[in-house]
């Protein structure tokens, strides 16, 4: 580890610190309904949609109207996208005559983009058309990010509003988001991508003829419109096969600080916006705090794990960090940042391998997406995520200074504790599940690159990454299979929707209770008690799910590289 | 029952019957009720059956298997076993009641004006039968008086000996069955049904038979249920990571895994828990009609307290004697003692003693002095005293105003005679100086008592409100618990005022009326507020229904007692205090035992899993931190210490955890230090110290 390598890590910390408020009291206004800064701009279209989809910004929803919108607009757009791919061959601006996608794969890759995962089985550059990769992904890039996003409000209101019965209205929440927050900062962002030399076309491929004389064909196309909403809705599929890893994706040092902001910027503005609309900003900076000690906490072990190397390598008189699979122009340091950062906030992105990572560094990734993608974590889903552990907490805790537990006045009773551990049930139902029975198939197992503890390491993120929505891939893995296609898309819609449904359903219970007014004999969730307290639940009961699995997979794998031992 | 307060943790009376009791819930019928033990339950007839199959066949390791489906059999006997002993001591309660509720015969009269009567046994009464209950016989069932005054021996359910005025009309008139009628006689009109009596509920609730869960317990039993199902998926697919990695794992481990990995001993005693805070009221001669109101006691947040009998003695009492202009203090103590000497209540034996102790005024006998006593009626509104042709009275200042102005008036007509110049003596100077200080007393929350002695205003005794020593730091706790306490009063706003600000309350309803004490209660709950309140009287009822937590006077009206949902068999108002912190207690125990449960699974994982990779991930040795001998002895420590843990926490369950009132997040920090990191550290001293144990016996 060096200073330098330390600085970089404090520096990036730093700016999501500085965003957190302005960012979040931008969001809240647009939420709010409120005046803001672009409302001349947008404030026409938004009427003109409500119009056309025959609403209102008056008019609220009872949680289950919410969510049985929310459920149909996410099934539309998994059908537009599976039929898009089907039919890509005889839609235009397809310059590179891609075919149809096979349907197991065009089922997977459609899931995986409604489901803000955007697991990627297979290499953009090679399979979708510019029009699957523009109306399709792109667009389901926007609007899943805006569903998550509107869950999150809808959840704020449940704590925020009392006696009550509407949580807000889905169409206004996803509208507002797109037009107001995700729209205008693509924009921005696209213009600074292409200036740093990102392409931004819908030319043919470009062939080139290289110093040696062969001749390579260079994929180009709309690359940077779609990195900037990649990043920033924490989507992460990436347009090269190789992601934010390839030059064109990533060019350069600012690039990729520019990417690892935009990718926890929203989410980070949440926790403002939770305490704003809760009416008590420091509620929002304590959830904040406790996603930035576990934050830390991984980046510092996963940085000294590829700092320090390997003993192998040095054994054979080479010195320094583990380089493998890194790029050099971002160094150990920032592959190390960034792959927690894409982890812990359900991105996916990647700028290096982490199959590559030493065992104990490429664990990082792998808790942090078992934790439920609560470090931040994906936009919105982040914020639902980890209320959902608050709830778990403050119901443990609370009965222990003699009262019934309660959070932001809002007393936590059955139906809470019912559906939020059916939200965090339903995550290692998938990653466990999938993973037990893929382990013993043998056409599954034949899928993976490397043999013993690593192989399963490779098995069990894949899941692990599906279900939490991340994305990433730890790589080594074929996923291209019916198998994988079929069960990781399953695993993506169980992780995605049976946490949504008990999210807001928690929201509908909570809107309908009275706020109880604070006394001394409420304990206060906006202190270091309560931080420490959210982080010890969160790391025990995630821990205690998945310590078996890890026992299996990247302990054994550290422990026997002591030994001399790899896999 | 006070006999049976002192039935300690390990009473053998108890202990015995519980062992028996213990098999005796083996029952799936009653296993059921506990979700977590249900599953161990399951889990452990499965490796059982397992195990004979083995036996038949010939199967390894039988010696350790057996020993790990012993322990396994142990933890559900031990979950039994601390239900049973919590149910045991409301058992032996409930026994020492029944023995009170003997047969009994009644007298039963056929109308209000019957003078004679049918004896009929106890049993046969209807609701609205009318019997007559004289000296010495047992009132044979719960009713109203009707008409009559006696005294009344209720030990048999307060155990309190001393005995109670039970008479007809106003807030006393309610008789309980199976208490005694020392003297004098009753008409009583029968409530309750037999079967029904207030005994027979008594009974039904210490023995826990109606116990139905609370709705905290109804949450805590679903996020101990999920814990469950998490703990199933982790142990569940282990067998298929094993076998990717070419082994494979006895069962019989996996289910010892998964019994030491599930909240085992909160679910163990969690019912206990309920069961004990039930208890713990009793013991304080409170009972809880459900155990939802037991946890409503501990989510209170605002207190309304009758102010007499609970923030100030009942009576008033002098503290003071303050003179108009020209008269000395001593004049007056002399004379308002003399006025009081025949005054039998207390505000009058305070001046007694006020002027005995102050003034140095020994009390005189009324005998050797030829007075004549005047008494208080309330035409009057005064007392006092005629002595040697002189007259002394003391009563409310406008009363005594009257009488002064009037003996003027009288004395002007009547013309001549000693009293006919003590009228001009009650000057207007006078009268304003009298009024100046009674209106100084009212302010302060006294009340002020004019003396004339002769016509001629002497000056005023200041009669106070006595405030209880130490009320005022009590008040102080509750507001430490987050409580606030409202004090409910019929006097004037001025004097509740001066009061409220006195004992530290927080708010006063003065001029208390049953409507507005109503309001108040909705008030407090439209703000999503818990209230809790006490009282008697039948005009009382509507308020202690409409109260979350009602606790009625046992002393009340029939009518009091079916409002609240509790009852308070010594009729103490102050125990409100109390009652809030047993609820309070309740949740804390239940809160810490789960955190201590989950904590304890990080050393259990730390001793199994090295244990149960170790044939073919020999490298997870490293995680064998506690060095536990072999892998049989760590799986059998793990579980072993699992099932006595549940074992060792019983007398904490039953006491509960201890309330302090230090704030929520002192408390918090505190229970989360003892329970939470006490929780993470116990077991590996724990299971490394039974692992020397059994090594050494050379069990594993």
């Amino acid at each position: 580890m060096t200073l330098n390598g330390w600085l970089q890590i404090l520096v990036y910390c730093g700016i999501i610190i500085l965003l957190v408020k302005p960012l979040g009291g931008y969001m809240t206004r647009v939420f709010n309904g409120d005046r803001t800064l672009l409302s001349p701009v947008f404030v026409r279209v938004e009427r003109g949609l409500y119009r056309l989809a025959g609403t209102s910004e008056r008019e609220e929803q009872h949680w289950t109207t919410y969510t049985a919108a929310l459920l149909f607009f996410s099934l539309a757009g998994f059908i537009v996208l599976y039929l898009l791919q089907r039919l890509q061959g005889g839609l235009p601006f397809n310059p590179a005559g891609m075919g149809a996608t096979e349907p197991d794969l065009a089922f997977n890759t459609a899931v995986s983009f409604v489901t803000n995962t955007n697991w990627q089985n297979y290499g953009g550059e090679s399979t979708m058309s510019y029009l699957v990769q523009m109306a399709g992904l792109t667009v389901q890039n926007f609007v899943s990010a805006a569903t998550g996003i509107a869950i999150a409000i809808a959840l704020i209101r449940g704590f925020s509003r009392a006696s009550g019965t509407s949580i807000g209205n889905f169409w206004v929440d996803l509208t507002r988001c797109t037009l107001y927050i995700l729209l205008p900062l693509c924009i921005v962002l696209t213009l600074v991508y292409v200036y740093l030399g990102v392409p931004q076309t819908l030319g043919t491929y470009v062939d080139a003829t290289t110093l040696e004389g062969a001749r390579q064909t260079i994929a180009v196309g709309p690359v940077a419109s779609q990195l900037a909403i990649k990043m920033l809705g924490t989507n992460g599929g990436g347009f090269f096969n190789v992601n934010s890893a390839h030059p064109f994706e990533n060019p350069d040092a600012i690039s990729n600080l520019i990417q690892m902001v935009t990718i926890f910027a929203i989410g980070a503005a949440l926790t403002n916006v939770f305490g704003r609309m809760v009416g008590n900003q420091r509620q929002g900076w304590a959830i904040f705090a406790a996603m930035g000690v576990l934050f830390l906490a991984g980046v510092s072990v996963c940085y000294w794990g590829e700092a320090a190397g390997n003993p192998l390598v040095h054994a054979l008189g080479i010195d320094g960090g583990n380089m493998e699979g890194k790029e050099t122009r971002f160094g150990i340091a920032l592959s190390a940042l960034f792959a927690v950062i894409t982890t812990a906030a359900s991105c996916g992105a990647v700028n290096a391998m982490h199959d590559s990572f030493m065992a104990i560094s490429g664990m990082i990734p792998l808790i942090n997406t078992m934790l439920g993608e609560v470090i931040i974590g994906g936009v919105g889903a982040g914020l639902y995520g980890i209320l959902l552990y608050v709830i778990i907490a403050v119901f443990v805790a609370g009965l222990m200074v003699g009262r019934t537990p309660e959070y932001l006045g809002k007393k936590i009773e059955a139906k809470e504790v019912k559906m939020a551990m059916l939200a965090v049930l339903c995550l290692p139902l998938a990653m466990l599940g999938f993973t037990a029975v893929a382990t013993v198939l043998p056409s599954a197992v034949a899928s993976i690159a490397n043999a013993g503890p690593h192989g399963f390491s490779e098995i069990l993120y894949a899941y692990t990454s599906a279900a939490a929505n991340n994305g990433s891939a730890f790589g080594g893995l074929t996923g291209n299979t019916p198998w994988y296609n079929i069960t990781l898309g399953i695993g993506m819609w169980m992780g995605r929707f049976f946490v949504i449904i008990p999210a807001l359903a928690i929201a509908g219970s909570l809107v309908m209770k009275k706020t109880v007014p604070e006394s001394a004999g409420t304990f206060p969730t906006h202190g270091p008690l309560f931080v420490g307290l959210l982080v010890g639940v969160i790391l025990i009961v995630g821990g205690l799910t998945f310590f078996p699995a890890l026992a299996v997979g990247p302990i054994v794998e550290h422990l026997a590289l002591g030994l001399g031992q790899t896999f | 029952m006070s006999q049976s307060k002192s039935a300690s943790l390990m009473d053998s009376r108890i202990l015995l019957p519980a062992i028996g009791g213990a098999f005796k819930k083996l029952d799936p019928r009653s296993l059921i009720r506990n979700p977590v033990m249900f599953v161990v339950a399951v889990v452990s007839l499965l490796t059982t059956v397992l195990f004979l199959k083995d036996v038949v066949t010939g199967g390894q390791s039988l010696g350790f298997t057996f020993q790990i489906i012993l322990w396994l059999w142990f933890t559900v006997l031990f979950a039994n076993f601390a239900e049973a002993v919590a149910e045991g001591r409301g058992k032996a309660q409930a026994d020492s009641l029944r023995k009170t509720r003997t047969e009994t015969q009644a007298k039963l009269l056929s109308s209000e004006k019957d003078t004679g009567f049918k004896l009929v046994p106890g049993t046969r009464l209807k609701v609205g039968d009318l019997v007559l209950v004289e000296a010495g016989d047992i009132i044979p069932s719960d009713g109203e008086v009707i008409e009559g005054v006696a005294s009344v021996n209720e030990s048999a359910i307060t155990g309190e000996s001393a005995p109670v005025i039970r008479e007809s009309g106003g807030d006393r008139s309610a008789v309980t069955g199976g208490t005694q009628v020392l003297s004098d006689w009753l008409r009583v009109r029968i409530t309750a049904a037999a079967g029904s009596t207030f005994i027979d509920r008594m009974i039904a609730l210490v023995e826990g038979a109606q116990r139905q869960k609370t709705p905290n317990e109804i949450a805590l039993n679903i996020l101990l249920a999920g814990m469950t199902l998490i703990f199933v998926l982790a142990t569940a697919t282990i067998p298929s990571f094993a076998a990717y990695a070419g082994g494979a794992i006895p069962v019989v481990v996996l289910v010892a895994l998964f019994v030491t990995l599930i909240p085992t001993t909160i679910g163990a005693l969690l019912s206990a828990i309920g069961i004990a805070g039930m208890d713990r009221l009793i013991q304080f001669n409170v009972l809880a009609m459900s155990g939802r109101a037991v946890e409503a006691a501990g989510d209170v947040d605002t207190l309304l307290l009758d102010k007499t009998g609970t923030i100030t003695f009942g009576n008033r009492q002098a503290t003071e004697l303050l003179p108009v202009k020209g008269v000395t203090e001593q004049e007056l103590a002399d004379a308002a003692q003399l006025a009081s000497l025949a005054d039998e209540t207390p505000e009058g034996r305070s001046i007694v003693v006020l002027a005995k102790e102050k003034y140095g005024i020994r009390a005189r006998d009324m005998q050797t002095l030829h007075a004549h006593f005047v008494p208080f009626t309330a035409q009057s509104r005064m007392s006092g005293v005629d002595i040697d042709g002189s007259s002394i009275r003391k009563g409310a200042v406008d009363a005594v105003l009257a009488y002064v102005n009037q003996s003027a008036a009288g004395a002007a007509v009547a013309g001549g005679g000693a009293v006919a110049t003590i009228g001009t003596r009650a000057s207007s100077e006078t009268i304003r100086d009298l009024q100046s200080i009674s209106d100084q007393i009212a302010k302060a929350g006294g009340t002020p008592l004019a003396v004339v002695r002769d016509g001629k205003l002497l000056g005023v005794v200041h009669l106070k409100d006595i405030v209880k020593g130490g009320i005022r730091e009590r008040f102080a706790e509750l507001r430490q618990m987050g409580i606030r306490t409202v004090m409910i009063t019929g006097d004037n706003p001025l004097t509740a005022a001066a009061i409220a600000a006195e004992a530290g309350v927080d708010d006063f309803l003065a001029q208390a009326t049953p409507e507005n004490k109503l309001s108040l209660i909705r008030d407090e709950q439209s703000k999503g507020k818990l209230v809790a309140m006490c009282g008697d009287g039948t005009n009382d009822a509507p308020a202690l229904a409409q109260a979350d937590v009602g606790v009625a006077m046992n002393t009340g009206t029939v009518a009091a007692r079916e409002a609240g949902n509790m009852v308070d068999l010594d009729s103490d108002p102050t125990k409100l205090i109390e009652i809030v912190g047993i609820g309070k207690q309740l949740l804390m125990t239940r809160g810490a035992l789960t955190t201590f449960s989950i904590a304890n699974d990080i050393a259990k994982y730390f001793a199994i899993i090295p244990a149960m990779f170790l044939a073919f991930y020999p490298q997870l040795g490293a995680l064998n931190i506690m060095g536990l001998q072999t892998p049989q002895s760590a799986i059998l420590s793990a579980i072993i210490f699992n099932a006595l843990i549940i074992v060792a926490l019983i007398p904490l369950s039953l006491k509960g955890v201890k309330y302090r009132a230090i704030g929520a997040a002192a408390l918090l920090r505190r229970n989360l230090l003892i329970y939470g990191l006490g929780g993470v550290i116990v077991p590996f001293v724990g299971i490394k110290a039974i692992d020397v144990v059994i090594t050494s016996l050379g069990l594993a």
